[in-house]
C-alpha cells in the first residue's frame, strides 16, 4: 500500500506500473503517477487487452472493475476521457486506465470482462455520448425517457433546455423551454488576488510562494 | 394477458406467455423510485431491468458550478440515510489535493461520527427490510433508536440530517459539552437493542425463509458484479477499506470485520448486525481516545476564522468573506479516493484544473452496481424474493441517481 502521508508512490507500485506498461506493448501510451495513484494509458483499441491482463495477471490481480467514469476536456483534439477504476483486493493496489477518445469513436466494451461494466458504461454513454461497441445494452440510465443531448458535456448548460410541470388542463406533464426569472450567474473568480493561481502578473517573482494554491505559469 | 380466453381453447397443455410486469416507481418495497420490468414466467422471473434516474438532480454537474465547501452539501443529500460517510470522502479528496492533514481531535471526531451513520444505515435497512418481508416490530423500534442517533448529528451540525459537517480540513465545529457522554450512554444501550433486533429476527422462521438461499452470490461473482461492502463481505470476502487502506485514524481503532459464509440475504443481514457491534467498539474507542485540540486546519486559507476573532480582526473578516465568496483554490491534479461507507466502497474521483471549483467530480456510488446485479441475482427466483433481494441491496436513489 502507497504512503498517503507523503504522497509519494512506492517502489512496488513502481514496479508494477513498469512491468505493466512493458507487457501491454503498443496499445499502451506509457504511465504516469498522479498523488500517489497510478494511471495507465491505452488506445482505444487495447482497452480489452488492459483490463483482461490487469484482471488475469497475477502481479496485477484486479479483479473489481470500481468504476467507469468519463470527462470532458473540449479544447483536446480527442475530447473525452473514459477513466477505469481498478482495485486488487489481492495486492491492495488500485490502478486506474485511461482512454482518450475524440468524438464519434467508439471504444470496446468490457462487459465481456467485467460483469459490472454494463450501467457504467451505459452512464458515460448517457453523460457524454461515448459510444460503448459491442454493448449488448447500451440504452439512457439516468436520464429521462426521451431526453436528448449529453448533460455532463462542458457545452451542455446546467439549466439544461427544458423544464416540465403538471398541466391541471391537459392532465398530463408538459415539456416547456427552460425560462429563468433571473439569469444564471456564474462569476469568474480569476481576480488579480492572492486566489489567482495560474497567470504570472509583472512583480510576482520578487514575492514568496504560497504554499498551496500555486500553479507554475508554465504548466498550464 | 388480453388472450387469456385464447390459451384457454388449447386444452390441457395451456401455455401461460411470459408477461411484463411493472414494479414501482411507487411501491414501498421499491425503497424509493425504482421502477422494475419484469419479465416473467409465471411467477418465476426471467428478467428483470430496473430502470433507475427518476431521482436524477444533476450532482457531479452541480458541483462543477459550485466552489469546493459549497459542494460538500451535495453529498449529504446521495445516500441520506447516513450523510456524513459522504462528506468524509469528498473532504478526504479535498485535503488530498490540498495536501493537507486534519488534526487529531477532527479525525477521531469524524471516525465518531461516520460510525455513527453506519449504525443508522444498518438499523435503516435491516429494519425496512425487516418490513418488506412481513415483520413489522423491527422498523417500530428501529426508528426510535434511529432518531436518539440522528439527535446526535443534531447537536454537533444542527441539522439532523443534511449535517455538512465534516469539510475540507476538519470539522466545522467542536463537539459540545457533554456530547461524548450522551454517545456513550446510547453505546451502552445499543447491544440491548441490537438483541432484540437479533430475537425478533435472526432465528425467526417467517424471516428465515424469505432470505435463506434467497439471491446467492459467490465470492467471484461478487466481485465480479463490483460489490463492495456488506454485499461483498456476506460473500466471504473479508475486504474492508477500514483496515486494508485505512484513512483518517481507524488505523489505531481495534475492530474484526465480520463475513458471512453463504452470500444469499440472510449472510448479507447476519453481516450488517456483526456490524453494528463492531460500530460499538470503534465508536467507545473514539471517545476514549479523543485527544483536545484543533478542530480543523490552522490555515485561514482554508478554514475560516473562528467567528470572535471576525468581530475584532481585519484580517480574520477579509478571510471569511473570500473563503465564503472566491473560495481556496485547489492545485491542479487528480484523485480517486474511497471511503468504507456503510452500503460500501463509495468513492469520488476528484479532478482540479487549479481553480476555485473541481473541474470533474465523478461520484462512485456503492449502490449502483449492487443495482445492477439485481438481475443476476432474482433470476429463476420468484417475485417475491425480488422483493428479498432489493431489501438486502441496500439501495437508497439518493446516491444511486445522484
Amino acid at each position: 500500500m502507497p504512503d498517503k502521508k507523503n504522497g509519494e508512490p512506492g517502489d512496488a507500485i513502481k514496479d508494477l506500473a513498469e512491468f505493466i506498461v512493458e507487457k501491454l506493448g503498443e496499445v499502451s501510451q506509457g504511465f504516469e503517477f498522479i498523488q500517489d495513484e497510478l494511471i495507465i494509458n491505452v488506445k482505444p483499441e487495447g482497452v480489452c487487452k488492459t483490463l483482461q491482463f490487469l484482471r488475469d495477471n497475477k502481479e496485477c490481480g484486479c479483479q473489481v472493475l470500481i468504476d467507469i467514469c468519463g470527462v470532458d476536456y473540449p479544447e483536446r483534439p480527442e475530447r473525452f476521457e473514459v477513466v477505469y477504476q481498478l482495485l486488487s483486493m489481492r495486492q491492495n493496489h488500485r490502478v486506474r486506465v485511461k482512454v482518450a477518445v475524440a468524438e464519434n469513436v467508439l471504444v470496446p466494451t468490457a462487459t465481456g470482462i467485467f460483469s459490472a461494466a454494463g450501467w457504467y458504461e451505459r452512464e458515460v454513454w448517457d453523460m457524454y455520448g461515448v459510444m460503448f461497441e459491442g454493448n449488448p445494452d447500451l440504452r439512457r440510465i439516468l436520464t429521462d425517457y426521451g431526453f436528448e443531448g449529453h448533460p455532463q458535456r462542458k457545452d451542455f448548460p446546467l439549466t439544461g433546455y427544458v423544464e416540465l410541470r403538471y398541466d391541471e388542463e391537459l392532465k398530463r406533464v408538459v415539456y416547456e423551454p427552460v425560462q429563468l426569472s433571473q439569469d444564471f450567474r456564474s462569476f469568474d473568480y480569476l481576480s488579480p488576488w492572492e486566489g489567482m493561481t495560474d497567470i504570472q502578473l509583472p512583480g510576482d517573482e520578487k514575492g514568496t510562494k504560497p504554499e498551496f494554491g500555486w500553479k507554475d505559469s508554465k504548466a498550464s | 394477458m388480453g388472450d387469456a380466453a385464447e390459451n384457454l381453447d388449447m386444452g390441457e397443455e395451456t401455455q401461460i406467455r411470459p408477461f411484463t410486469m411493472n414494479f414501482g416507481p411507487q411501491h414501498p418495497a421499491a425503497h424509493g423510485v425504482l421502477r422494475l420490468v419484469l419479465e416473467m414466467e409465471g411467477e418465476i422471473i426471467e428478467r428483470a431491468d430496473p430502470h433507475i434516474g427518476l431521482l436524477h438532480r444533476g450532482t457531479e454537474k452541480l458541483i462543477e458550478y459550485k466552489t469546493y465547501v459549497q459542494a460538500v452539501p451535495y453529498f449529504d443529500r446521495l445516500d441520506y440515510v447516513a450523510p456524513m460517510n459522504q462528506e468524509h470522502a469528498f473532504a478526504l479528496a479535498t485535503e488530498k489535493l490540498l495536501g493537507i492533514t486534519p488534526p487529531k481531535r477532527a479525525q477521531y471526531i469524524r471516525v465518531l461520527f461516520c460510525e455513527i451513520g453506519r449504525v443508522l444505515n444498518h438499523i435503516m435497512n435491516i429494519t425496512t427490510f425487516a418490513l418488506d418481508v412481513g415483520a413489522i416490530t423491527p422498523a417500530l423500534w428501529g426508528f426510535e433508536e434511529r432518531e436518539k442517533g440522528m439527535e446526535f448529528y443534531e447537536r454537533v451540525s444542527g441539522a439532523r440530517l443534511h449535517a455538512n459537517y465534516i469539510r475540507p480540513g476538519g470539522v466545522h465545529q467542536d463537539m459540545p459539552d457533554g456530547l461524548t457522554d450522551d454517545i456513550l450512554e446510547w453505546c451502552d444501550g445499543l447491544p440491548n437493542f441490537l438483541g432484540d433486533i437479533d430475537n425478533l429476527l435472526t432465528n425467526n422462521r417467517i424471516f428465515k425463509q424469505r432470505t435463506v438461499d434467497i439471491g446467492v452470490a459467490s465470492a467471484e461473482e461478487a466481485m465480479d458484479w463490483g460489490f463492495t461492502g456488506p454485499m461483498l463481505r456476506g460473500s466471504n470476502v473479508a475486504w474492508d477499506l477500514r483496515k486494508s487502506q485505512p484513512y483518517d485514524v481507524y488505523e489505531e481503532m481495534d475492530f474484526d470485520i465480520p463475513v458471512g459464509k453463504t452470500g444469499d440475504c440472510y449472510a448479507r443481514y447476519l453481516v450488517r448486525m456483526a456490524e453494528m457491534y463492531e460500530s460499538i467498539k470503534i465508536m467507545r474507542q473514539c471517545i476514549e481516545k479523543i485527544p483536545e485540540g484543533l478542530i480543523k486546519v490552522d490555515d485561514y486559507k482554508v478554514s475560516p476564522p473562528p467567528r470572535a476573532e471576525m468581530k475584532t480582526s481585519m484580517e480574520a473578516l477579509i478571510h471569511h468573506f473570500k473563503l465564503y465568496t472566491e473560495g481556496y483554490h485547489v492545485p491542479a491534479g487528480e484523485t480517486y479516493t474511497a471511503v468504507e461507507a456503510p452500503k460500501g466502497e463509495f468513492g469520488v474521483y476528484l479532478v482540479s484544473d487549479g481553480s476555485n471549483r473541481p473541474y470533474r467530480c465523478h461520484i462512485r456510488a456503492p449502490g449502483f452496481p449492487h443495482l445492477q446485479a439485481l438481475e443476476f441475482l432474482s433470476k429463476g427466483h420468484q417475485l417475491a424474493d425480488t422483493v428479498s433481494n432489493i431489501g438486502s441491496l441496500d439501495i437508497v436513489f439518493g446516491e444511486i441517481d445522484r
